[in-house]
């Protein structure tokens, strides 16, 4: 196979001109190679970028968790340093800190003003968490809080960070499954080009079998023909679902997900791989067609 | 060189050639005649594999061709030319590409081989017409190109499909010359040709044995011819 796909390289510019060209099956395989490029280059985009936002929410999360103390106002100080003692001691637990008034306040702000008057309200305290390397036991750490720290609910995010990854896998999952379709339907519209053009061809074909051709000669002519439109096909629709994603907003909280579509850092040479898969996918369906074609000739 | 034993050929179930036996041994001259639709074609197909005997054995140059492989095959046909009654030429290719096509498709060096490829055209007279297309050459011009091109790799054998079916009577003559200066370089020549008068005037210049195809059969010709 790899020996079959350098020989493309080989050109042979007098066994290029036994084919006759091809118009119009010429234009429908540039045109499917650039179309599908195109849209995969965005399913790439979408793939990576779902990629990104799924191991960051496992990442980020994973590694922090709240404890929410609820208690009568004069026993919230008590148990809140009881409940940092107790953090302090417990393996795992990388730094614990107590939210100021201003950090609840501005959490809280989104629902009810900035200009909540959070000390005449029965806020709990919130603690937040932060694990080191090795984490820390949940189950351990809830037993030991209900024993010295009654008003203590320990979060570790579990219940709501396993949807949100969940959700963030299945669309790159989604991405892929995007790019290897896109694969399967650049393939089908070259076969179906390759064999207008084989058949178109018959007669030529004919007559390069009487004067003795092999096979591999004749499949080569179509096969060569085929990879290069699709490869020239496939870069002009990379470049242009390129510059697409170039369009797209750049990623920022206020926008969220939406606007993190697109392509970070080395994720740029990732499309520069879309031509050379069009290209492969094009040298394998036009040998198959040529081959499953000349087996009908004598 | 070329051997039928015992073939029959049939098709869409009516049997066209039966019982065929014959060697074309090396240098040897034939000519094959019969009634139009009498199964000349359809032998000559049989001797270069493209064809098939439904019953019997064909053999070219000691090897069964049902033994070939497509490759093989390819490689038999490059020893055996062929002049087909349509010539069958690329229609976007100029007529020296055309004729050098067996030479391309075996991958031979063309610029080593411009040199016997003009001197082919000379020899065919078609040196002044080598950048014409095949749509643009009259049918004497057609049938020596082809010739041209089935003789290009010095093959062993050369087999012609009624190759002055198009072409007027002192056309006929300059290409039945050119394939007994073939024949006369020791290369073994079948020419299908319903043209008796062809036939007697080559049994002037060459020995040549005739065949007829008479009742899917095929027989030695009589002495008339």
């Amino acid at each position: 196979m790899l020996v079959r796909f350098s020989m493309l390289f080989s050109r042979d510019a007098q066994a290029d001109r036994v084919v006759p060209p091809s118009g119009f099956t010429a234009q429908l395989t540039l045109f499917a190679s650039g179309a599908m490029a195109f849209l995969a280059v965005f399913a790439l985009a979408l793939s990576l970028a779902s990629g990104r936002l799924a191991d960051r929410w496992a990442d980020e999360l994973a590694r922090s968790a709240t404890l929410r103390i609820s208690a009568p106002s004069d026993q919230m100080a008590a148990q809140t340093q009881a409940a940092l003692t107790v953090l302090g001691q417990t393996p795992g637990i990388a730094r614990a800190r107590a939210l100021t008034s201003d950090e609840q306040a501005a959490l809280l702000a989104p629902w009810f003003g900035a200009d909540l008057p959070l000390d005449s309200l029965p806020v709990p305290q919130l603690i937040e968490i932060v694990e080191d390397e090795t984490g820390f036991d949940a189950t351990g750490l809830r037993l030991r809080l209900s024993a010295e720290v009654p008003g203590a609910v320990l979060d570790d995010h579990t219940r709501w960070r396993r949807p949100l990854v969940k959700a963030a896998e299945s669309l790159r999952r989604l991405g892929w499954i995007s790019i290897a379709l896109i694969g399967g339907a650049m393939a089908a519209m070259i076969t179906l080009a390759a064999n207008a053009a084989l058949s178109a061809n018959r007669q030529v074909i004919e007559v390069l079998r009487l004067v003795g051709a092999k096979d591999g000669y004749i499949a080569q002519a179509f096969v060569r023909r085929f990879t290069f439109r699709a490869f020239i096909g496939a870069a002009v629709g990379t470049a242009l679902g390129l510059g697409g994603v170039l369009l797209l907003p750049e990623a920022s909280d206020e926008g969220g997900f939406l606007t993190g579509l697109g392509f970070q850092g080395l994720g740029w040479l990732w499309p520069l791989v879309v031509p050379v898969l069009g290209a492969s996918v094009a040298f394998v369906a036009t040998g198959t067609a040529a081959r499953r074609t000349l087996k009908g000739l004598s | 060189m070329i051997e039928l034993e015992q073939v029959g050929y049939s098709y869409g179930g009516g049997e066209l050639l039966s019982d065929v036996s014959i060697r074309l041994t090396a240098g040897s001259f034939h000519f094959l005649t019969g009634p139009s639709g009498s199964g000349k074609t359809t032998f000559l197909k049989l001797c270069y594999g493209a064809l098939q005997p439904t019953s019997g054995q064909v053999r070219a140059f000691e090897t069964d061709m049902r033994a070939l492989d497509r490759d093989q095959m390819a490689l038999m046909r490059r020893r055996i030319g062929v002049v087909h009654q349509d010539c069958r030429f690329l229609d976007h290719l100029p007529l020296a590409d055309n004729v050098a096509l067996p030479l391309t498709v075996s991958g031979r060096d063309m610029a080593q081989e411009s040199s016997n490829l003009s001197e082919l055209m000379n020899w065919v007279g078609l040196s002044e017409r080598a950048d014409a297309l095949p749509p643009e050459l009259s049918g004497g011009e057609r049938q020596r190109a082809a010739l041209a091109r089935a003789v290009i790799m010095s093959p062993d054998v050369v087999l012609a499909d009624e190759p002055t079916g198009n072409v007027d009577w002192e056309m006929s003559q300059r290409l039945l010359q050119l394939l007994v200066e073939l024949n006369k370089m020791g290369k073994t020549v079948l020419i299908a040709s319903h043209d008796l008068a062809l036939i007697r005037a080559a049994k002037s210049q060459v020995q040549a044995r005739v065949l007829r195809i008479s009742n899917r059969r095929l027989q030695l010709a009589g002495a008339d011819l």
